[in-house]
């Protein structure tokens, strides 16, 4: 007897569960070679303001965990990524039009990528904090702090590892993201979704909207309540407006972190290079404080 | 804000019981055969009517005329055992500026507090027009001889309280002794010579709908200006069905009596879209006479912030969060 076949139901990511779109929107995706692949969601306006809204209740608890409380929660994200390895593998292949082997080694660095980040975590405020000299009776420090709520427009092209390379220096240092995926190749940020789920990360910490990204990355970054934006997903982006992202963060003055640019037009970087600290500084405030010394 | 205010002394109260009733002597027995000769509320029906209605879309010029008319009938209350007079003051600068990045913000129509902070908001809000509300009577409990229940009312009042947010007696309302209760409220509308008084019947503690519907007949009756769900102390407090009964029976008491008695749902009222919700019961249910802060109110606190963003988002196109406005 044949068995019917259990589609899965591809959803948004938002507050630690996973809605439909409020808009009831959804859109088809393709395999590198256009394939029919999946339906997913078509997030809206809204749905990127409750993921907002899920966020800031989220900030709170993720700032004031331990870094190292931190550190492990994203290591347990890389166990279950690895987990989920195979299934990565064939969405990363269809999407990007990889072969299996090379689809695997994308895999494996996005995992290799999390740990990586997952040892960061206690270790920032050592490298980009200070005791600085002052001519006084003071200790005089300088720590890092997680900027807030940040928006992530995640990069177009490399559907799995630049995903993870963008989301996961945001949440190492405290912050809570806002992460509109790859409009044409959403499927590994929906799985990331359901392993972020799993592994301990609160509600809220990470929300994940399929969306298309010229649509709703305006309304993130006109967003009074969200502190910082990414912008290496307007890099292929169809119809995204650049400067004006940038004009529309300043409403606030978020702090925003401009694509890579190649002859005049944002391209997205090497994600194999090694990453460096920069994406974790972009999203944290140096505070000082000054404190008497005991006599 | 004109609020008809008329003094009522308990005996002229019962005098128009009687005549309401329909006979010589108001005793218990004629005010439970009175209420509970009252039609049963459909429960199904008043759930599914209330359902239906919260589905209506209300958008753009109708959604800003909403917000804005929300505001305007919010009484801001701070009722904590924790209260200080900076914090009350704190709280009538914010009636009295709600949105400083917007001068045109309408202002909340009253501050509601405990009695013993109405003089220091009466000299915050001065001559603003902003009422001052106090809760009285044992609030919130309401378990209190009835001599300590006048004295906490005429204490509001003499300190200047525009208006006397009182609660029944839960306990003798489910005993079955009604008479009491009607006593007690007309002796407290009595207490409040012009002062504006609200009925607190705590709908979470009355059980069913058919005794919100006699609670409300009664505070009515017993001459309450306005009537209130809830103290905002219990689970459940203000829901859309318990307030769509209290519109009925406002509506149905101005053509029984030709008297206008109005309606505050209080508690657990957090976001524009349930005040929206509420403001399409009242123009469905009540009709567009209780549309105006002095007919219709809602007990709130953190209401107004969200009203407010939601405002600034209509301003400017842009999500507003938290960082503009106040922290209360």
């Amino acid at each position: 007897m044949s068995r019917l076949d259990v589609r899965k139901t591809y959803k948004l990511y938002i507050g630690g569960k996973f809605p439909r779109s409020e808009s009831g929107r959804s859109y088809a995706v393709q395999s590198a070679s256009g394939e029919f692949l999946a339906n997913a969601s078509m997030g809206s306006r809204k749905d990127v303001r409750d993921a907002v809204v899920a966020a800031r209740a989220a900030f709170g608890g993720w700032a004031a965990a331990t870094p190292y409380n931190r550190g492990q929660v994203l290591y347990r994200v890389a166990e279950v990524l690895e987990g989920r390895r195979a299934q990565f593998i064939d969405e990363v292949a269809a999407g990007e039009g990889l072969t299996a082997r090379a689809a695997a080694g994308v895999v494996d660095a996005a995992v290799d990528r999390v740990v990586w980040y997952a040892g960061w975590t206690d270790k920032i405020a050592q490298v980009l904090g200070n005791l600085n000299p002052v001519a006084g009776p003071y200790f005089n420090v300088s720590a890092p702090e997680p900027t807030g709520v940040v928006g992530v427009l995640a990069p177009q092209a490399s559907s799995l590892l630049g995903l993870v390379s963008v989301v996961a220096p945001v949440i190492a240092s405290g912050n809570t993201a806002v992460v509109v995926s790859s409009a044409a190749r959403p499927l590994p940020a929906v799985t990331l979704g359901e392993v972020l789920a799993t592994s301990d990360v609160p509600g809220g910490v990470v929300n994940i909207v399929t969306a298309q990204t010229a649509e709703v990355a305006t309304w993130l970054a006109a967003h009074r309540d969200v502190n910082a934006i990414d912008l290496t997903g307007v890099a292929g982006a169809e119809g995204v407006d650049w400067a004006g992202l940038e004009a529309e963060a300043a409403g606030n003055l978020k702090r925003v972190l401009r694509p890579q640019v190649a002859g005049g037009v944002p391209v997205e970087p090497d994600w194999t290079a090694a990453p460096g600290l920069e994406r974790i500084r972009a999203f944290v405030e140096t505070k000082t404080v000054w404190h008497p010394k005991g006599l | 804000m004109t609020v008809s205010t008329t003094t009522r002394s308990a005996a002229e109260l019962t005098a128009q019981a009687r005549d309401v009733l329909g006979v010589s002597r108001l005793t218990n027995r004629a005010l439970t055969s009175w209420l509970h000769g009252l039609p049963g509320v459909d429960q199904v029906g008043c759930e599914g009517r209330v359902a239906g209605l919260g589905t209506r879309s209300i958008k753009t010029t109708s959604k800003a005329w909403a917000i804005d008319t929300a505001i305007a009938m919010i009484d801001l209350t701070t009722l904590e055992g924790s209260d200080t007079p900076g914090k009350v003051r704190s709280l009538c600068a914010k009636a009295l500026v709600p949105d400083p990045l917007d001068p045109t913000t309408p202002r909340p129509a009253a501050i509601c507090v405990y009695g013993d902070m109405v003089a220091t908001a009466k000299a915050a809000l001065g001559d603003s027009g902003i009422h001052v509300a106090a809760v009285a009577t044992a609030f919130p409990s309401g378990r209190a001889s009835m001599a300590v229940k006048l004295a906490d009312t005429r204490d509001a009042v003499k300190a200047g309280a525009d208006e006397i947010d009182m609660v029944i007696d839960r306990g003798a309302f489910l005993s079955g002794d009604y008479l009491t209760v009607f006593n007690q409220i007309a002796e407290v509308k009595q207490a409040c010579g012009d002062a504006h008084l609200k009925v607190i019947m705590e709908t979470g503690e009355l059980v069913t709908y058919d005794n919100v519907r006699r609670a409300s007949y009664l505070s009515m009756l017993a001459g309450g200006d306005f009537i209130k769900t809830s103290t905002g102390k219990i689970q459940p407090a203000a829901t859309l069905p318990v307030t769509l009964i209290m519109l009925e029976a406002v509506r149905d008491w101005r053509e029984l009596t030709g008297v206008q008695v109005g309606v505050k749902p209080a508690g657990g009222i957090r976001t524009t879209k349930d005040a929206i919700k509420y403001l399409v019961m009242v123009s469905e249910i009540a009709g567009e006479d209780w549309l105006t802060p002095e007919w219709f109110r809602f007990g709130a606190s953190g209401l107004l912030n969200d009203l407010l963003l939601q405002r600034q988002k209509l301003a400017t196109g842009a999500y507003s969060g938290a960082d503009y406005v106040t922290i209360d």
